[in-house]
C-alpha cells in the first residue's frame, strides 16, 4: 500500500511565516513537500471558518503562522489569533478530531530553519496518527 | 380568485413550531380566508395515503418544520417536496438542524444504549431495541429507521426559502404568509427575516468590549441596561440573524443563536469565536501569557453547546467523529 501522505493547509502571515518560507525556499533547504501555504495579510486574518473549512474538505491539518508576540505588523493581530486557535483546538477536541491537527506557530521571517522543523515535524505526528477521518466519515 | 392550497409537516422537532402557526393569534383567519390548509398533523387528521394521491405540485405552499432524524422524515420531505410549488423550511430544526442536531455528538447506538438501557429509571434485562423490522406470526412489522447523523431539510432536498427561529417569532411568521400569499417573494433560497445581526436592533448600551472573565448565566445577575458581553455573559448577538425583537434579551438572558447565521456567513459558531478571540482578555494583551489565556478559555463550558446550539447540522464539520 502507499504511504499516507498528509495534506496540510498553511495559512502563514504576509510579513513573517511566509517570508520565513521563503526563505526556506531560497536556502534551498529540504523538508517536506505536505504543506499548502495559503498566504493571508496577518495571522489575525485567519478567520476560524477558514480552518474549519479546510477540515470539513479533507484536509489532514492546518498549520497557522504568525510573527512572535510583540513583533506582528498589525500591533496586535496575532494575540487574537492566540485565541482564536485555542478556541477552536477546544470544539475540535469535542467534535472528535485531534487536537494535533491544529498547530500554531510563531516563525519569523529570518527563521527558514524553523518553517522546515515545523513541517517535517507536523507531517511526521500526521503520519503517525493517520488520515482525517473527515474524509471518509460520510452522512449516513 | 381561487384559494391557495398550504399544508404543514413536522419531521424531527418539539411541536413548538406547529403552535408557532397560531401565536399570529386572530390573524390565522386571514390566511384561512385566502387558503386551503390541506395537511396539518397538530390540527388534522390527514394520512399520508391522502398525500400520496394528490396530484404532483397541486400543494402551493408546503411549511415544513423539524429535521431529518428517521428514514420517515426523510421519505415525507422527499413527497412533500414533489406534490409542493414551493417548500419552505420552517423554523430552526428544518433550516440548521436546532436542539435534535446536537444528537450528532452521538451516534445511533450511543443514543439507543442511552435511552433504552443505561437511563436511571430504565429496566431492560433482555436489552431489547427497536428494531427497524420485526417478524412476528401474523408478519412483518416495521417501523422508520432511526440514523446516526440529523440532517437540516436542505441537505435532503431542495428547499426554496427559511422561516428562522426556534420558534419562529409570529411578526416573521405573520410577515412570511402575507410574502406567500400575495406572491411578493424574495429570489428563491432566501431566509425570510432581516438581513443584520441581533446586536444591531438590541437597545443595551455597548461600550468597547473587554471581557476579563467569562461568566455562565447562573453565575452573575446581568445588568438590564448594559451588553451582555460586556459583562462577561456570552451572547450570541453578534453571530445571529436579527428579527426576532430581540425577546430574550428583554427577558434579560442573552442571546443564544435561535435565527442562524447572518446572510454570507456559512457557519455561526465559527464567527461567534472569532468575536469572542477578539474581545476576551485582549485588556493587557500583551503582557498576558499564554497559560493564563488558556485559563480563561477553559471557563467556557460546552464549546459545541455554545456556539452550535443551533446550527451544527449546518456547520461544517456537522458531526462529530466517533471512532
Amino acid at each position: 500500500m502507499e504511504e499516507f501522505e498528509p495534506k496540510i493547509i498553511a495559512f502563514l502571515c504576509k510579513w513573517c511565516t511566509y517570508a520565513g518560507a521563503d526563505l526556506a525556499g531560497v536556502s534551498r533547504l529540504k523538508f517536506s513537500p505536505n504543506a499548502v501555504p495559503i498566504k493571508v495579510m496577518c495571522s489575525g486574518r485567519v478567520d476560524p471558518s477558514f480552518v474549519l473549512d479546510a477540515f470539513a474538505k479533507g484536509a489532514d491539518g492546518v498549520l497557522v503562522g504568525g510573527c512572535h508576540p510583540g513583533d506582528c505588523h498589525y500591533a496586535q493581530g496575532n494575540y487574537k489569533t492566540l485565541r482564536r486557535v485555542k478556541l477552536l483546538k477546544m470544539l475540535l477536541k469535542d467534535m472528535g478530531l485531534e487536537e494535533e491537527r491544529l498547530r500554531l506557530e510563531w516563525i519569523s521571517a529570518s527563521e527558514g530553519n524553523k518553517f522546515r522543523e515545523v513541517v517535517n515535524d507536523m507531517t511526521l505526528k500526521l503520519k503517525e496518527i493517520g488520515p482525517s477521518p473527515l474524509k471518509t466519515e460520510e452522512l449516513k | 380568485m381561487s384559494k391557495a392550497n398550504i399544508a404543514f409537516y413536522w419531521a424531527a422537532s418539539c411541536g413548538g413550531c406547529e403552535i408557532a402557526v397560531l401565536d399570529i393569534n386572530e390573524k390565522i383567519l386571514d390566511v384561512i380566508e385566502k387558503a386551503n390548509i390541506l395537511m396539518w398533523p397538530v390540527a388534522m387528521d390527514t394520512k399520508y395515503e391522502d398525500v400520496k394521491k394528490m396530484k404532483d405540485r397541486s400543494i402551493d405552499v408546503c411549511f415544513f418544520n423539524g429535521a431529518i432524524r428517521t428514514s420517515e422524515n426523510e421519505e415525507l420531505a422527499k413527497l412533500l417536496r414533489k406534490k409542493s410549488k414551493i417548500l419552505v423550511a420552517f423554523g430552526s430544526c428544518a433550516h440548521e438542524g436546532c436542539i435534535p442536531a446536537l444528537a450528532n455528538l452521538f451516534n445511533k447506538k450511543l443514543i439507543f444504549d442511552r435511552a433504552y438501557q443505561e437511563t436511571e429509571t430504565t429496566v431492560n434485562n433482555d436489552s431489547i431495541l427497536p428494531m427497524s423490522s420485526y417478524e412476528v406470526k401474523e408478519g412483518k412489522l416495521r417501523i422508520p429507521e432511526f440514523y446516526d447523523t440529523v440532517k437540516t431539510l436542505d441537505q435532503v432536498v431542495e428547499v426554496d426559502y427559511y422561516i428562522p427561529g426556534c420558534p419562529p417569532t409570529p411578526n416573521i411568521v405573520e410577515d412570511a404568509f402575507n410574502k406567500f400569499l400575495t406572491g411578493d417573494l424574495p429570489p428563491k433560497g432566501a431566509v425570510l427575516a432581516p438581513v443584520k445581526a441581533l446586536c444591531d436592533e438590541c437597545p443595551r448600551k455597548k461600550k468597547d468590549k473587554m471581557i476579563e472573565t467569562v461568566y455562565r448565566v447562573y453565575e452573575k445577575e446581568a445588568d438590564p441596561e448594559k451588553c451582555f458581553l460586556d459583562q462577561g455573559i456570552i451572547c450570541m448577538g453578534p453571530a445571529t440573524r436579527s428579527g426576532c425583537g430581540h425577546q430574550c434579551i428583554k427577558g434579560n438572558m442573552p442571546c443564544t443563536g435561535c435565527f442562524g447565521k447572518t446572510p454570507e456567513v456559512t457557519d455561526q459558531g465559527a464567527k461567534m469565536i472569532s468575536a469572542l478571540a477578539s474581545v476576551l482578555a485582549v485588556e493587557n494583551e500583551l503582557s498576558l501569557d499564554e497559560k493564563k489565556v488558556e485559563e480563561l478559555i477553559s471557563k467556557i463550558k460546552d464549546p459545541v453547546g455554545t456556539f452550535y446550539r443551533y446550527s451544527l447540522a449546518s456547520s461544517f464539520i456537522k458531526r462529530k467523529v466517533i471512532k
